[in-house]
């Protein structure tokens, strides 16, 4: 049986009529899916604030952030953040340590010295860094750099904020050094030859001009390895020996916000005044990491609208 | 004119000291990788066995093998997956193909952005409280692997976009020429030239999520079962979170176990990655537009 033209005609159109539907019912789900990021990340602050709420009425957000002792199951009870804070801060300050110098040192030296192949090599060097998992970082300190702290430093115990905060510094170094190298990679190669043309050393040239160029994602590289390292958790809560006390020095135990709550979300009472504390860490947390990547990201923007001509 | 000479040698010797300095930051960097890389497989290489991978942890997790843990985890990452790369990928897409430059789409990456650094705890709380608690799916795999798609879907988004961006548009152009739809244009033709790049983030950023422990610690992970799971509402165990029992809950753990199951699971998580990565420099050299 031979379709007549018109017969053909409308199967034709048939087609392309069903086509644009499903090209409509095809967009509405793209968009959709493209909106879940924005819905996630309200969700979370949401439902973070909503289990919290608990705490906030019947402790006070003040009186958590300022009270300087965690005893969560003692009697009285007594939920103070600033241990955990300080904590937190002092982790990271270690991190921030190993973290700065050995990353954007390393950083200059794989985007400006050497060669493309060498750059390669040290591609697949971070890339595996980065995806060693936390856990394995907390066991490979375990096994070497608790014992290599206790007996460096003649100490009682080698679960310290320092131990915590040199494998700290290690992990954050991937992201460290892909962003700082991304940003002097982005420096245009015009500047460099100008300033080289002038009589400059290649040093001076990176020191006077490639640098200065770069420095804003430098920083945000620096801004996002810091909030890499306030929000482990899993490392930290294996070398830290989490004693919740106001350290005075990094060579004493510290407990961070992260490990607190990943230490004590198993034993809580769900829906209960401990367990919306907990989630008050994590809003205070998720706050402080929230600041940190928007500034990173605010500073990264402003770089690439720099270089885009 | 020796003034000018001598600011010149000073000039050159400084060059010299900061690519030391430097060098010496590389240095650490590669030391501090092979240091883990070495231990890692000198130490866990000795536990290895078919019998430490296939059979059931015993004596308090002091004997045996890590079968019900590698399980666990193959079924926690396959479900996220599952969950993941369909909503990453089309989220991907709006943002290369779909998203008009406006104050929303800005919006969008910024939220991308910015979940991507929202620490793995903090994750975790949410499943716990959305999907354990207000859901009522309980501690399973599946809380476990919906917190793991809310902590993936940033890396996947980024690698998909980033890959669908590298395609030239004269293929876009020339489909659309031909009177493809704009969804047939994405679908028959630049969504396959993409996938080699599509396909590697996604190994990558779901192998990210295999290592995670902190958000299933508190979304469904076991401690021990006697028994693999039966369905997606059932707890389960997994490497990261085992390594972690091993190492600092369990005392007197064999040494190799140990560093057996860390091995396993570095093994797992990077030589996948490794081999995605180098897949993918191998396609780009491939294929020139």
């Amino acid at each position: 049986m031979t379709m007549t033209p018109s017969e053909r005609a409308g199967r034709l159109l048939g087609r392309t009529t069903r086509r644009r539907a499903a090209e409509a019912v095809v967009r509405t789900l793209i968009y959709a899916a493209g909106l879940l990021s924005i819905v996630i990340l309200l969700a979370i602050a949401v439902f973070l604030f909503v289990e919290a709420r608990k705490s906030i009425a019947e402790v006070g957000l003040g009186t958590m952030l300022t009270s300087t002792q965690w005893f969560p199951t003692g009697t009285p009870k007594i939920f103070g953040f600033l241990p955990l804070i300080i904590g937190s801060l002092m982790v990271t300050g270690v991190a921030l340590v190993v973290f700065v110098p050995i990353g954007i040192g390393a950083a200059v030296f794989i985007s400006e010295f050497s060669a493309g192949w060498f750059k390669e090599v040290m591609k697949s060097v971070i890339e595996f860094m980065a995806a060693v998992p936390s856990v394995v970082y907390g066991f490979l300190g375990v096994a070497i750099l608790i014992p290599w702290v206790k007996a460096t430093f003649g100490l009682t115990s080698g679960m310290t904020a320092l131990t915590g905060g040199l494998v700290l510094g290690i992990m954050s170094l991937p992201t460290v050094i892909s962003i700082s190298e991304d940003a002097l990679h982005a420096v245009p190669d015009a500047l460099r030859q100008g300033s080289l043309a002038l009589g400059n050393t290649r040093w001076q040239t990176i020191y006077k001009v490639v640098v200065p160029s770069a420095s804003s994602g430098i920083f945000a590289g620096v801004m996002l390895g810091l909030g890499r390292a306030i929000g482990e958790t899993m490392a930290v809560l294996m070398l830290t020996g989490n004693a919740a006390v106001i350290p005075t020095n990094v060579f004493e135990s510290v407990r961070t916000m992260t490990g607190t709550i990943a230490a004590e979300m198993g034993e809580v009472v769900f829906g209960g005044l401990h367990y919306s504390v907990l989630f008050s860490v994590g809003l205070v947390l998720f706050g402080i990491t929230f600041v940190i990547n928007l500034a990173a990201d605010l500073v990264l923007e402003r770089q690439r609208k720099r270089w885009r001509r | 004119m020796s003034d000018r000479n001598r600011r010149a040698r000073n000039a050159r010797t400084v060059e010299v000291v900061m690519k030391v300095v430097t060098g010496a930051c590389v240095a650490l960097v590669i030391g501090a990788a092979m240091l883990i890389l070495g231990k890692i497989v000198i130490s866990g290489i000795p536990g290895i066995s078919l019998e430490f991978l296939f059979s059931k942890p015993g004596m308090g997790m002091r004997a045996g093998g890590i079968f019900p843990i590698i399980v666990g985890t193959l079924m926690l990452v396959t479900l996220t997956a599952v969950l993941v790369l369909p909503l990453g990928i089309m989220a991907g897409i709006y943002l290369a193909e779909y998203a008009p430059k406006n104050v929303v789409t800005r919006i969008v990456r910024l939220s991308i952005a910015n979940m991507a650094g929202v620490p793995s705890i903090v994750y975790g709380l949410f499943g716990l409280a959305v999907f354990v608690l207000l859901m009522q799916i309980g501690k399973s795999l599946l809380a476990s692997a919906l917190t793991l798609t809310c902590l993936t879907l940033p890396v996947i988004i980024t690698s998909t976009e980033e890959a669908l961006r590298q395609i030239p548009s004269d293929l876009r152009q020339a489909a659309l020429a031909l009177g493809a739809t704009r969804w047939r244009a994405i679908y028959k033709v630049i969504l396959p030239a993409a996938a080699p790049g599509i396909v590697t983030g996604s190994i990558l950023g779901l192998s990210r999520a295999a290592g995670e422990t902190a958000p299933i610690l508190v979304t469904g992970a076991a401690f021990f079962l006697p028994k693999l799971p039966d369905s997606v509402y059932s707890q389960y165990m997994s490497l990261p979170y085992h390594l972690y029992v091993l190492a600092t809950q369990v005392p007197n753990v064999p040494p190799e176990i140990t560093w057996g199951t860390a091995f396993v699971l570095v093994a797992g998580v990077s030589i996948v990655s490794m081999i995605a990565g180098a897949w993918r420099s191998v396609q780009r050299r491939k294929v020139k537009w």
